[in-house]
């Protein structure tokens, strides 16, 4: 969840929280957040020429009367995201937004080189942090910052992944502020959600504008299902035979991302297991079936690493599979994402992603990092000191949005104990400017309005390529004035068009 | 296919056609209960409808009386009772949600939409006699949508055969409990007077399971109790006789077996229940007492269930 700034227009401030990145409020001096639609002096950008040309023909009452439509549709498709701790609205819609967001294929191009080189240096750095540590002997990146991090799994020490993938499936978070570049905000390299809405929002804006589409050359992000299919079993271990079976591991159907498990499941043509069952035994792992126990080579799992073996990590987990993990070791199983991938994408790690992507491949990183103070390094923390009220503090192993700063909108008094948490724990903290988020065209109650805007594109890797179908999931702030785009805080979604020129 | 799929495949049937099952049972009750009592006798018929949903007990337990508007209520949209529509419904799209890779699309739709629908009703309320026709009505074309959709879309595996157990097996447990706790209407004439009375007592039977124009159909006579057993229990031409249920579950439990390549108990019990139907004639039940019969056949139909279980589901 991301929080973008106030519109300068906007009187008043709003408090914004979130569960991973945060963006204060821009400081007065900062210029008008970046629209991708009407971009710096208003001027019309190419890729939204004809989408501009179609608002201006297409009645508001028209726009309203399919926006509803969309809204059935999803319902009755049951695309839907539980709430927890919400008993009246256990299963809720993710509010769409019809107007799509459009990327020209020069950016696009771009982008996609710099996403593919990120999750190869994702790879190459949990492979060697796992191996040879030559990132730590090279000093590059701390010892501390591995060893004592929660989300390191000592299991995996020394531990062969087939191809050497650890990172199958990563949703890279990006953001823009201006036209030329495309920042990283974060890197999910766990168990990443939301590819469902990137398909199911292309199904429905095809159904119901298919006049717009007419007017464009989309391309098309159908083939995911396929491509993603094609990693899993192009990982799959030795030992299994020449038709690998693929599965599905949800946590059940009371998960928040319940939907999304059986859509890919059913997309994938593959079964949706939970961990009951699942058996392990002799090290192989096998799902019960109506004619007994088959064989499961590769495990598309959604269940974190907390929750995967009951006997290695959290002994409560009732979601797991006893033995898995021992099954895992004996190289009988992939797992996708590898178990310990949280070690990429820790808040703390994801300081240094320009300096491992330097070190593994020989590259400059194409895609910006947010510049980061990380509070363990005296001259940093001196800096974040001394500017507390205009940057974001946020915990380093936080999330839910606890534990954070966002120094702009916080009162003198917050900002002083912050500071005395800061000066006890330096090291549990690292601190970002506050960043103007690009805006796009959203429909709102009072018509078509900038709301800003964030994209989470996916990366497949399997033995032999790394792929990116072009498009990804955008989220939206629906609520003027910036705020959260995460949908359990009232964000929206979007269809994402790649225009293919 | 996984074992959880297959059974949740085969409650979801079941819980659709209960939920069926007791939207005909409240209806013919009401058929029945708007007679002048001159044609109804003494029996209170909402107690039989409890009886004959399984729940008489759990009923008493939440109210004093068995009235129309208290039956009603509890088999329709109470929550205190498991098997009342609302909660059939609610299992059904439970179920649903957790073998959504095993539905098809339309199947899916069907059962979300009516839960949809089914919340709406339940806030809506169904103070009138009209809003109350108007949701069993529903109830009964949610499960025909159901039941179609399942027919048209699916692929003929093992997904549908096991949703098709489920279906016959709780249709099969339905048309007994019905006939079991009316038997006593159908005994032979010569031990009991037929009247204006038993007559609408026959029809209100066979109203609820959706037989009254089939019987008029297959023997072309006035309703007589002998002919409505013969009905129920031995024409395989009803889908909802006892002998058809049992054809279809032997048929399905093979089809699984030559699929699986191996039979097992399920498959010997289903056919020994079915051969015995089908070797029995309703002379014989009548001396045999069909009360005892019907009471033996329920509890095979249960075993059966649970030997499903045993062999497949778990």
């Amino acid at each position: 969840m991301h929080i973008a700034l106030a519109r300068p227009l906007l009187p008043s401030r709003q408090v914004m929280h979130s569960r991973g990145n945060a963006w204060g409020e821009q400081s007065d001096s900062m210029a008008v957040a970046f629209d991708e639609m009407n971009g710096p002096g208003g001027d019309l950008r190419p890729a939204y020429r004809e989408l501009a040309r179609w608002l201006e023909e297409t009645p508001a009452e028209a726009l309203e009367y399919r926006r509803q439509e969309a809204e059935l549709l999803f319902r009755r498709i049951g695309i839907t995201f539980a709430v927890y701790g919400d008993a009246e609205a256990q299963e809720r819609l993710i509010p769409f937004d019809v107007i799509p967001r459009i990327i020209s294929a020069r950016e696009w191009a771009l982008l996609e080189r710099g996403l593919k080189q990120r999750v190869r240096a994702l790879n190459m750095f949990l492979r060697d942090i796992y191996h040879g540590r030559e990132v730590l002997r090279a000093e590059i990146v701390p010892d501390d910052l591995i060893f004592q991090n929660p989300v390191f799994r000592p299991e995996m020490n020394g531990q062969q992944v087939p191809h050497d993938v650890y990172v199958h499936i990563a949703g890279i978070d990006i953001v823009r502020v201006d036209a030329n570049d495309f920042i990283v905000l974060e890197d999910n390299a766990r168990t990443p959600s939301g590819v469902s809405y990137m398909l199911e929002n292309r199904e429905i804006m095809m159904r119901l504008f298919p006049d717009l589409f007419a007017r464009h050359r989309v391309a098309p992000v159908e083939r995911y299902p396929d491509e993603l299919l094609a990693a899993l079993r192009s990982v799959a271990p030795q030992s299994a035979s020449a038709e690998p079976t693929v599965a599905l591991l949800t946590p059940g159907v009371y998960n928040s991302a319940y939907y999304e498990h059986s859509f890919l499941a059913d997309k994938l043509g593959i079964e949706l297991v939970e961990g009951r069952d699942l058996i392990v035994k002799n090290n192989e792992v096998f799902m019960r079936t109506t004619e007994g126990l088959k064989r499961v080579d590769v495990i598309y799992r959604r269940v974190d690493d907390d929750f995967l073996d009951p006997l290695t990590f959290r002994p409560d987990s009732a979601l797991g599979v006893p033995g898995l993990m021992s099954a895992y070791a004996a190289g009988h199983v992939t797992l996708a994402n590898a178990v310990g991938t949280g070690i990429a994408d820790d808040k703390a790690i994801y300081s240094y992603m320009p300096e491992i992507v330097r070190f593994y491949l020989g590259e400059e990183p194409i895609l910006k990092n947010v510049p980061t103070w990380r509070c363990r390094e005296p001259k940093d923390l001196a800096y974040v000191l001394d500017h507390l009220g205009d940057l974001v503090v946020k915990e380093v192993h936080g999330s839910g949005g606890y534990g954070m700063l966002i120094g702009p909108a916080a009162t003198k008094a917050t900002i002083e104990a912050f500071r005395e948490k800061l000066k006890r724990e330096p090291e549990g903290f690292i601190a970002q400017p506050t960043l103007a988020l690009s805006t796009c065209p959203t429909c709102t109650a009072s018509g078509l309005a900038p709301r800003h805007v964030d994209l989470r594109p996916f990366v497949l890797t399997g033995s032999r390529q790394t792929t990116i179908v072009p498009g990804g999931l955008t989220r939206v702030a629906l609520q003027e004035g910036s705020l959260v785009v995460n949908s359990s805080q009232g964000g929206g979604t979007k269809d994402t068009w790649i225009l293919d020129e | 296919m996984l074992s959880r799929t297959a059974e949740n495949l085969y409650w979801l049937a079941r819980y659709v056609e209960r939920a069926e099952y007791l939207a005909r049972t409240i209806d013919a009750t009401l058929r029945v209960t708007a007679l002048p009592a001159a044609y109804v006798g003494k029996t209170n018929e909402w107690d039989s409808a409890l009886l004959t949903a399984g729940v008489a007990a759990s009923f008493y337990q939440h109210y004093a009386e068995a009235n129309e508007q208290n039956v009603v209520e509890y088999l329709s949209f109470s929550p205190a009772n498991p098997s009342s529509i609302r909660n059939c419904i609610e299992a059904a799209r439970l179920n649903s949600r957790s073998v959504r890779t095993a539905l098809t699309s339309e199947m899916w739709d069907t059962i979300n939409s009516a839960w949809i629908e089914l919340q709406q009703a339940w806030s809506r309320g169904t103070s009138t006699r009209e809003d109350l026709a108007k949701f069993l009505r529903f109830v009964q074309e949610t499960s025909l949508r159901f039941d179609g959709s399942a027919y048209r879309t699916m692929l003929r595996n093992d997904a549908y055969w096991f949703s098709r157990l489920g279906v016959h097996l709780e249709r099969a447990d339905n048309t007994a409990r019905i006939l079991d706790v009316k038997y006593h209407v159908l005994l032979p004439e010569e031990e009991h007077v037929g009247g204006p009375l038993d007559f609408y007592q026959w029809s209100s039977i066979l109203r609820s399971v959706s037989a009254l124009t089939a019987y008029h159909w297959v023997y072309r006579e006035t309703l007589k109790p002998w002919l409505i057993a013969d009905l129920l229990i031995l024409n395989d031409t009803l889908p909802r006789s006892l002998a058809s249920c049992y054809g279809n579950l032997v048929r399905n439990l093979d089809q699984i077996g030559v699929a699986y390549g191996r039979q097992g108990p399920a498959q010997r019990h289903a056919r020994g229940v079915r051969n015995r139907l089908e070797h029995s004639n309703m002379n014989d039940i009548f001396q045999h007492g069909v009360h005892e019969f019907i009471q033996e056949f329920i509890a095979d139909n249960s075993r059966l269930g649970e030997i499903i279980t045993k062999q497949y589901l778990i």
